[in-house]
């Protein structure tokens, strides 16, 4: 799928810069887009360096254990193949609780690790399993409780409530949440059944 | 309640380095080496993860400054006029689920142009807050474990971004209309 989308983007950028005249605008675009992946990438580092850091402390002391098994009712309903005290939960929750907290830089070294545990488990590693499918498509549609970003950014441009925006932001990322839930529940069926 | 959430979200990150650093620390953890020896980790990860970002980020600024974004804008207008949804923020669902920078920079500059207060600048922002970037969020992840093969991520991904962009329409509507 990705494959698809990925050759669909640049042969159809080609060829509408090639009816458009753009040609030159799409050499620059290419160039300038893959400047922008390395500025991501080192934006990445530090955070990631940082808040792996900070989980192999939470690791090595237990702590991410202790957070599995008291949260491990709820991680065993999303992720019923998750084996009970796998260190996947630890790290599943600390994603799902910093994406909450709309903390997305220390929530992806955290989903990160989360992936990692669940490919531990993958019987095949170069197609995703039914529960990493599950993990982004919690980490897709995030329930947010505090928008950081959209609070700071209506607080510069002068809003008499910038937090405002709160209240909406929750309901609509926790239906979306819903929606992706039971979406992927239903493709997790289908594809079970398609692999038996 | 806006003294509250500042609140949280200023103490949120200390408090917890704190107590993970503290808890590590009763529990005789080495603290100083298990972190560089995790930060070392992040290292490994971002190289894996360079690759596919490059990738992803060519074709998606290929896509945008092709022309071929208007194009597609275009084309879905009757579609969005059907639905009544404001054409002023088509480019910012369309968008989102292609680049966070991106589609953060037009709802910026929806919120300036609009001001913070209006319809639009509230739907904007709802709209950036309950979405993902989730052909980013796909690249990095499966691109840090090596997954080739995505199976059904990417449309589960694309649906759940569609029904953010619908219930915040639907929400922000009915709450401020």
């Amino acid at each position: 799928m990705l494959n698809v989308i990925w050759l669909g983007l640049i042969v159809i950028s080609i060829v509408v810069a090639a009816v458009t005249g753009r040609m030159e605008a799409i050499n620059a675009a290419a160039f300038e887009g893959a400047k922008t992946g390395v500025t991501v990438c080192l934006g990445l580092l530090s955070v990631l360096a940082f808040w792996m850091g900070m989980m192999r402390i939470a690791e090595k002391s237990g702590l991410l254990e202790l957070l599995a098994r008291v949260l491990s009712p709820i991680i065993q309903v999303l992720f019923p193949d998750v084996p009970k005290g796998h260190p996947a939960m630890g790290y599943i929750l600390s994603n799902m609780s910093a994406n909450l907290l709309g903390l997305g830089n220390a929530a992806t070294p955290m989903g990160l690790k989360a992936m990692e545990e669940l490919q531990k488990l993958n019987p095949d590693k170069q197609n995703a399993s039914p529960a990493m499918c599950t993990l982004l498509a919690i980490n897709t549609a995030s329930i947010t409780i505090i928008p950081t970003t959209m609070i700071a950014i209506r607080m510069q441009y002068g809003s008499v409530n910038p937090v405002e925006i709160v209240g909406t932001t929750l309901l609509s990322s926790f239906a979306a949440t819903i929606v992706a839930l039971l979406i992927d529940r239903m493709y997790r069926y289908r594809h079970i059944r398609r692999h038996r | 309640m806006y003294q509250w959430v500042s609140l949280l979200s200023l103490w949120a990150i200390p408090v917890t380095i704190a107590f993970v650093l503290l808890y590590g620390w009763r529990k005789q953890v080495p603290v100083y080496e298990t972190f560089v020896d995790g930060a070392k980790g992040g290292l490994t990860t971002t190289i894996r993860i360079l690759p596919h970002l490059i990738a992803m980020m060519v074709a998606v600024s290929m896509f945008r400054e092709s022309g071929a974004l208007d194009l597609l804008l275009r084309a879905l207008k009757p579609l969005l006029d059907l639905l009544h949804f404001p054409e002023e923020l088509v480019p910012l669902a369309l968008l989102r689920p292609l680049t966070g920078t991106g589609s953060l920079a037009i709802a910026t500059d929806l919120i300036a142009q609009y001001g913070p207060d209006s319809f639009l600048g509230r739907l904007a922002a709802t709209m950036q807050g309950s979405t993902d970037t989730t052909l980013y969020v796909l690249t990095v992840y499966f691109g840090a474990v090596g997954i080739r093969n995505s199976a059904y991520a990417l449309k589960v991904g694309l649906w759940s971004d569609l029904a953010g962009v619908i219930f915040s329409l639907l929400i922000v509507s009915y709450i401020f209309a």
